[in-house]
């Protein structure tokens, strides 16, 4: 057995060395991947302290990685055709900046999840499930009837969006500042999970009658959790949007939202990097089995499978042992 | 708004409705009776509507693809029961997500590799071609009319099964005590299976009768089996009854805001952004029907109170 922060640190590494041996070598291609892995990464950051910790199986983050993706999409939209985004109450002018898109993205990601959290605690279990699955629907149904915005079609953005002293068109420093927010949250991650608040969720998932009985608000700490892992999803979603320079509503689809969730359960449930070595896998086998079949998804589903039914806890569970924060 | 539409798009989300019933009854029962989240629902439907696209183009007859639709995808649910649902039963939902994610992966890129691509159409036979005229001088087509009576028929066939058959008193207990019904003889493991393969073909010949309405292809499934979730959650989950009026209601709702809403908001705006709001609206509508049922009853219309 390893232990897990010898197998976070391995994994962190390779985050650094494979980037910067493809820069090296010149493999822009390797680097793109590896951005597309630490964006995934990202949003199941994000996920897993709903469903991790907090025990929420939502089946509707899409919706929060959609929205980051639209709101960098209209703004940006409206920055390159030079029109403005409202006109009343006030003028909002669109913008290529990423710190004010992010910020957008993350406040109305986490609006929107303060929403569909306030309707979908009301319920538990099953219909917990049901029910975040039926709102991600529900976006996706609305941005593609939304034509204003390209509608099926999606919305195009012809040149990446700026941050300030660094050349986002050059992937290695697009990648970077991916790596470092993905650092940022996960160390803002670590320190959630052990404070006060993180610790009454974890006892809130797995007995809410103790938590109540102490005088905490089991639905509230939920609730709570449901807003912060959707503003880091949406970010994600920010992120991913430019990385393809190109939003559409397949961002909001359910079958993004189980992705999300999967790239969790490979990583491991609960587990600060589950979701990074998670995403980390499930890009690594997207390009090398998709190059090998067509149908890839088929080896995907057995995989999934498999590690669902025989290996509790993802890879880290079987390469670190049992864990201490999960049940 | 002329009396003959109205009366029309009522039977369009009636017979939309009732083809909902028939995968949420499955869903329902399935969740009822096993207490197990089955996502891959919507590939047993996917699979009948593929079987009896398949039988039809080789024989020609209706009756048989729909035979095969009913066989293939109940023989799909009873292996999937076997070889993987079956050890699902006590997990947790979370895993059962997973693992049902996993099935629909391997279903849908497998039956591209067996049928490509390409989606396949299935022909309404002859016989069933055409309008009829209803009371009133609507014209109809003859072939949604006997989809709203066929599913009519199965809705109340299944209600007299649950209520008066043996299997069905099996059923019913099963969902309230697993364990006193297993203690009194009865092979539990065996009406898992039943029921599954029973969930399974009512969701295969929903497919196959909508296929041939809309076209045969993968990922037909998905957008329904969330419909049907829609349904059982607004209906209360395990309950046949609720899932029966919800997919009347989903079925109505999703018909009628498509038609009309676009029209209201005509009467006080311009065309052109009544049209994008209506529709936007519309899509949402059932969603929107969703939310206000849960915040008025949690647990869904008849779903049993905690």
């Amino acid at each position: 057995m390893i232990k897990e922060t010898y197998l976070n640190t391995f994994v962190l590494s390779l985050f650094i060395l494979i980037p910067l041996w493809a820069y090296l070598a010149d493999e822009p291609f390797t680097i793109t991947l590896m951005t597309r892995a630490v964006i995934f990464a990202l949003a199941a950051v994000g996920l897993n302290l709903a469903l991790g910790i907090g025990g929420l199986v939502s089946l509707g983050h899409a919706v929060f990685f959609g929205l980051g993706g639209y709101a960098m999409g209209v703004l940006a939209h409206h920055a390159q055709t030079f029109t403005a985004v409202a006109e009343w109450p006030f003028l909002i002018e669109g913008t290529k900046s990423m710190p004010v898109i992010w910020l957008v993205a993350v406040v109305i990601s986490s609006l929107a999840a303060l929403l569909i959290g306030i309707l979908s605690l009301r319920t538990t279990g099953v219909y917990f499930i049901m029910i975040t699955l039926a709102f991600g629907q529900m976006f996706f149904f609305f941005s593609i009837s939304w034509s204003e915005y390209g509608g099926e079609d999606g919305l195009s953005i012809y040149v990446r969006n700026s941050f300030p002293g660094l050349n986002t068109l050059d992937p290695i420093q697009f990648y970077g500042l991916c790596f470092a927010i993905l650092c940022v949250v996960l160390f803002m991650m670590a320190r959630l999970f052990k404070s006060p608040f993180g610790l009454a969720l974890n006892a809130a998932r797995q007995t809410p009658e103790r938590v109540e009985t102490v005088g905490l608000n089991a639905t509230r700490l939920k609730l709570v959790a449901f807003v912060v892992s959707g503003a880091v999803t949406g970010l994600a979603g920010a992120l991913f949007a430019d990385l393809n320079r190109f939003v559409s509503p397949t961002m909001f689809s359910w079958q993004l939202s189980g992705e999300i969730i999967v790239f969790v359960i490979i990583g491991g449930v609960g587990r600060l990097f589950g979701p990074v070595v998670g995403a980390g896998v499930f890009v690594a086998l997207e390009h090398f089995l998709g190059g090998l079949s067509e149908f890839w998804h088929i080896y995907l589903g057995a995989l999934l499978l498999a590690i669902v039914l025989f290996g509790r806890g993802g890879v880290i569970g079987i390469l670190s042992g049992r864990e201490k924060i999960h049940d | 708004m002329p009396i003959v539409l109205i009366a029309e798009q009522v039977l369009n989300g009636l017979q939309f409705g009732i083809m909902l019933f028939l995968m949420a009854a499955g869903l329902t029962l399935i969740f009822g009776v096993m207490g197990l989240i089955n996502l891959a629902h919507g590939s047993l439907y996917m699979v009948g509507a593929f079987a009896a696209a398949a039988v039809a183009g080789w024989t020609g007859s209706f009756f048989l693809a729909l035979l095969a639709a009913l066989i293939a995808a109940a023989c799909a649910g009873a292996i999937v029961e076997i070889v993987v649902i079956r050890r699902l039963y006590d997990r947790d939902h979370l895993d059962q997500v997973l693992a049902t994610f996993a099935l629909i992966l391997i279903f849908s890129e497998g039956t591209r590799w067996i049928f490509g691509s390409f989606p396949l159409f299935l022909d309404i036979p002859d016989y069933l071609a055409g309008p009829v005229t209803l009371p009133g001088g609507i014209q109809y087509p003859l072939y949604r009319i006997t989809l709203i009576a066929a599913g009519l028929l199965v809705a109340s066939g299944l209600g007299l099964m649950i209520a008066k058959t043996r299997i069905g008193i099996q059923i019913r207990a099963g969902e309230n005590d697993r364990e006193m019904i297993a203690a009194l003889g009865v092979d539990i493991s065996k009406l898992y299976t039943l029921v599954f393969a029973l969930g399974a073909a009512l969701a295969g010949l929903a497919g196959a009768l909508v296929g041939t309405i809309q076209s045969v292809e993968v990922g037909m499934g998905e957008p329904v089996l969330i419909l049907a979730f829609v349904v059982i959650v607004i209906g209360g989950i395990g309950s046949i009854k609720g899932a029966l009026i919800g997919s009347i209601l989903v079925g109505l709702t999703d018909t009628l805001g498509g038609v009309f809403l676009p029209q209201f908001f005509q009467l006080f705006m311009e065309p052109a952004s009544a049209t994008s709001i209506g529709s936007s609206l519309a899509s949402m509508a059932i969603y929107i029907l969703m939310s206000v049922i849960l915040i008025w009853r949690p647990t869904g219309l008849f779903g049993s109170r905690p």
